[in-house]
């Protein structure tokens, strides 16, 4: 279906950003209170004293502790599970199987295909496939190897080619796959084509391409998954876990437990990283509930090491063959692109990252021409999900790349070939009209350069160091709703009761990227009051209206635009009071340093608590509610909601390495990181997940991969997987790019994800600014890189 | 296997209590003490989160069999502010160390452990010293300027009187 390119300016009808403040309130230049201030965060104390409670810490009257048995196969049928013995144990509780329960849930309603536990048989190894409550963790630990289970061993499909044939029905994984590939393994496949790709490709004077290859990542949070369960005496069902997306877990408890909503309550615990590892509703969630209402006792489960990597949802092992053509003037013209990833066992986000590995290239260069073949197959391994970057960080490595070679073809400087070719601020991009605002990727690009002194170092540096950019963009905040349905996609209650405190209500997940303390900004700012007098409630279902929760970085720009409608109510109901006291207008008064004070005469000021105990006469505590939802975004061929956003961040990052041809060994030096988050709410926040993303990437780019032998992850712990550590990691320049966005709270946009595609691209490209090799294999380890020089010399010597 | 008595002080708190021999220190602080501000990020010593002081020293608490800390002096996260916050446990606040907060209490005392034998090390020096920590959030950028910072406080300041102690 080709359409025309046309990216033309646009009109932005949706101007949420009424000058900085709202209708009632003061002209729009007033200087910010809170905003832009580098303020810690509001749970800081409570982390570094050690009185924060993550789900592991809790502990109830009467606990009981499970632990969960395992598929030891990849595939295999379960022919019978015998439970007895370990139902004689002393000590235990209750025993479940896959008969507990064969209702469905999922992430994504279109592709719900998981049971609480495996029902007739193991798709990967780690599939739970009993659970056991006891009184300790040891009887418990101790039970589950009294199950006996017979298994009857399926072939394994472990190579993504083996995914896309057709076999017979018992040897598909899930019985629903891709409409148009019935009888394969094949979970979803995209295919788009835009503009004229074949006309691109003949009249290109340049043209790149690639194989590039993947290995798998996880997000390995410090913190163990941990779930406690409790069906109380009023029939209840209280799950405390340590979720990004609360709400999706309500939603899928009420269905497998068949138990209205409001009979959960979902309670948010603090989470020790998530980095989309916690987005999913899990199993081990629904497992340790029903043992709760087997046992009507509390139920803990607290996942070892190992555990964490099998629940897995990490980054998807990618293959991808890439090719881009430029016009003699440097011109991107197009783009063809044909990529399978491997989704493991589960569908789990697997139809948006189908999509995103896609539609994600649209940016953050105009592109004329696209064509997208995606395919996501499932495979007997540990599912694949949604992490950091969801579905735009490998093939931003192969865009990149290809950039990078095509800028080494045309003999021009990479930077300066990325900087003909970047998006406009206020355009549509041509073909899925992603409505671009704010951008400002060339600045961000033109500041790395200088802090870099890139000019005066790219292709000049001796043999064995070099230098390498990246640039990227990604969605501020999925405008696409997983639920159809009218709920606004973020809702804030705001109450402020006799005392003065005002209490944010919000299911906006806190995960430490500091979201609670955006929200008591945003809040503050507009009721000019001081960060301690708001407190934000953002963890029980029962305090909070719906989130959406911390994943697509929608949190600052989706609930913080819902806080800061309902600061703006309460403002209202605070400056008619002050109206009613003094006689003069209402939209008069300015609110600062916790007073409302009038334009007009300044003399006349009422303190912030004058106004509200004005304001409560004849009516109790203000009370309002405020929402976000995005406005109508995209055009309509079928997918074209994947990967709209009401706003886009955008990053430019240049990296200078040492590569030891001898050894194969990379040491980054420094990293420089410009990244356009429209405006730093928080700086010191900003700088962290800026810094935070570079440190995740730099794991992927150099040492972090998933090793199998056959269906068995090899590599299932810390010492293993190999994470950056302090030694490893670089110097990292973090640059906050503020180029405010009309529709961000108070300009902002996301900074959390969009940092992470770009270093890796910059430490492939640096790579070979050093020794001349083009990685096209992710991480790019010491094998990998002397392979590579081995292939280059051979090739020289032909 | 049968219990035997632990005898030690946790956080200036004289401890006396039934211990089995295959448990851990860790264990023995967050289930039998409650003091769970010492966190368990992978059981086997690769993650730094549960690094207490044993006599002074950091070591890895779920490595530490609890029946070796016969007559020790222990401090855990909760012992490092008595009545007023540790310079580094301001420092990791303001200068934005921790975020998810996981790894922040084993960052904090390997960092005390570091600044009571350097009390003003290089940014090379922390980061060699706090080299079996993992940090999954920060890029360990804002855990340096936290480190950085409480020295430079800790050096300013007088060594401060011992508060009575508290669990």
């Amino acid at each position: 279906m080709p359409h025309a390119p046309n990216a033309g300016q646009t009109t932005n009808n949706h101007q949420l950003n009424r000058g900085v403040w709202g209708a009632a309130g003061a002209p729009a230049q007033v200087p910010f209170n809170t905003v832009g201030q580098r303020v810690p965060l509001k749970d800081a104390f409570r982390k570094v004293t050690g009185e924060g409670i993550y789900a592991d810490d809790m502990r109830l009257p009467g606990m009981l502790h499970a632990r969960i048995l395992r598929s030891t196969h990849a595939h295999a049928r379960i022919r019978s599970i015998d439970t007895r013995a370990a139902e004689a144990l002393p000590g235990v509780r209750a025993v479940i199987t896959g008969a507990e329960s064969d209702r469905r849930f999922g992430v994504l309603p279109v592709s719900e295909d998981e049971t609480a536990l495996a029902t007739d048989k193991a798709i990967y190894v780690g599939d739970p496939v009993a659970a056991v409550a006891a009184d300790s963790e040891e009887i418990a630990a101790q039970a589950i190897w009294l199950i006996e289970v017979d298994y009857e061993p399926l072939p394994e499909f472990l190579k993504p080619q083996d995914s896309l044939k057709q076999v017979p029905p018992e040897h598909q994984l899930h019985d629903k796959v891709d409409k148009g590939h019935p009888g394969t393994n094949v979970h979803k496949a995209v295919d788009q084509e835009f503009g004229d790709v074949q006309g691109a490709f003949k009249q290109a004077a340049c043209i790149v391409n690639g194989e590039f290859k993947f290995d798998g990542i996880t997000h390995a949070p410090t913190e163990p998954h941990a779930v406690l369960a409790h069906w109380d005496a009023d029939d209840r069902l209280n799950l405390f876990t340590p979720q990004q997306v609360p709400h999706y877990t309500h939603k899928a408890l009420s269905k497998v437990l068949d138990l209205p909503m409001h009979r959960i309550q979902v309670i948010r615990t603090m989470v020790g990283g998530g980095f989309g590892g916690k987005s999913d509703p899990f199993q081990h969630e629904m497992v340790v509930a029903m043992l709760s209402r087997r046992t009507r006792r509390p139920v803990k489960l607290t996942m070892d090491r190992e555990e964490i990597f099998l629940t897995g949802r990490g980054r998807h092992p990618t293959e991808g063959k890439l090719a881009m053509a430029f016009g003699a003037d440097g011109k991107l013209l197009g783009l063809d692109s044909d990529i399978i990833i491997d989704g493991g066992a589960f569908a789990s986000f697997g139809v948006v990252s189908t999509y995103y590995n896609g539609v994600l290239s649209n940016g953050p260069y105009l592109l004329p021409a696209f064509r997208y073949k995606g395919r996501r197959i499932y495979s007997n391994r540990i599912p694949s999900g949604a992490m950091r970057g969801h579905g735009s960080v490998n093939p931003r490595y192969c865009t990149e790349t290809l950039v990078d070679m095509a800028a080494v073809k045309l003999g021009l400087d990479p930077c300066e070939l990325r900087l003909r070719n970047f998006l406009q601020p206020n355009t549509l991009t041509p073909f899925h009209k992603f409505r671009i605002t704010s951008n400002g990727v060339r600045e961000a690009l033109l500041e790395a350069m200088k802090r870099s002194d890139w000019k005066n170092k790219w292709g000049k540096l001796p043999y064995g160091h070099g230098i390498g950019v990246g640039c990227s963009f990604f969605i501020s905040g999925s405008a696409l709703p997983i639920h159809w349905n009218k709920l606004p996609q973020s809702t804030v209650h705001l109450k402020i009761d006799f005392d003065g405190g005002v209490t944010v209500h919000s299911m906006a997940a806190d995960i430490g990227q500091g979201s609670d303390t955006v929200l008591a900004q945003c809040v503050a700012e507009v009721l000019g009051v001081k960060l301690d007098r708001v407190h934000v409630k953002s963890q029980a279902s029962d305090m909070a209206p719906v989130d959406l929760g911390s994943y697509s970085s929608r949190v600052t720009f989706m609930a913080g635009n819902a806080a800061r409608d309902a600061a703006e109510k309460a403002r209202a109901l605070l400056a008619d009071a002050a109206a009613k006291l003094t006689g003069q207008p209402a939209q008069y008064f300015d609110f600062v340093d916790e007073q409302l004070i009038c334009r007009s005469k300044p003399h006349i000021r009422v303190s912030f608590m004058d106004a509200l105990h004005e304001a409560h006469s004849g009516r109790g505590a203000l009370a309002v509610s405020g929402c976000y939802q995005s406005p109508p975004l995209g055009t309509e061929f079928k997918g074209s909601n994947a990967g709209l956003s009401p706003s886009y961040s955008f990053s430019a990052f240049i990296c200078e390495l040492k590569v030891d041809p001898d050894t194969g060994i990379v040491t980054p030096i420094k990293v420089w990181a410009a990244h356009d988050c429209g405006r730093a709410l928080n700086p010191l926040s900003v700088e962290g997940q800026i810094e935070g993303s570079v440190h995740m990437g730099l794991g992927q780019a150099l040492t972090e991969q998933m090793r199998y032998r056959g269906g068995q992850l090899l590599n299932a712990n810390l010492l293993d997987y190999k994470i950056p550590m302090t030694v490893d990691t670089p110097e990292i320049e973090a640059i906050a790019i503020e180029s405010v966005d009309p529709e961000g709270p108070f300009g902002a946009k996301e900074a959390g994800e969009g940092a992470l595609a770009p270093i890796i691209p910059a430490v492939g490209n640096a790579i070979y600014d050093a020794i001349g090799v083009r990685m096209f294999e992710v991480p790019m380890t010491p094998e990998r890189i002397l392979r590579a020089i081995e292939a280059k010399k051979r090739e020289q010597t032909k | 296997m049968a219990k035997k008595i632990l005898r030690c002080t946790v956080n200036g708190r004289q401890i006396e209590l039934a211990v089995a021999p295959n448990q851990t220190l860790v264990q023995v602080l967050r289930d039998e003490l409650n003091l769970t501000g010492t966190k368990v990020g992978c059981d086997m010593g690769t993650c730094g989160c549960c690094t207490v002081h044993i006599n002074g020293k950091a070591k890895l608490s779920c490595l530490t069999l609890a029946l070796e800390c016969q007559g020790a002096q222990i401090t855990t996260i909760e012992g490092l502010n008595q009545y007023e916050l540790h310079p580094l446990q301001k420092a990791f606040a303001e200068k934005g160390g921790s975020q998810c907060g996981f790894c922040t209490p084993g960052f904090i005392m390997k960092s005390a452990a570091l600044l009571a034998e350097n009390p003003a090390p290089s940014r090379e020096e922390i980061a060699a010293g706090l080299s079996g920590n993992l940090c999954r959030c920060t890029g360990y950028v804002k855990i340096y300027d936290a480190v950085e910072q409480a020295a430079q406080e800790m050096q300013r300041a007088e060594a401060p009187a011992p508060a009575p102690a508290r669990t």
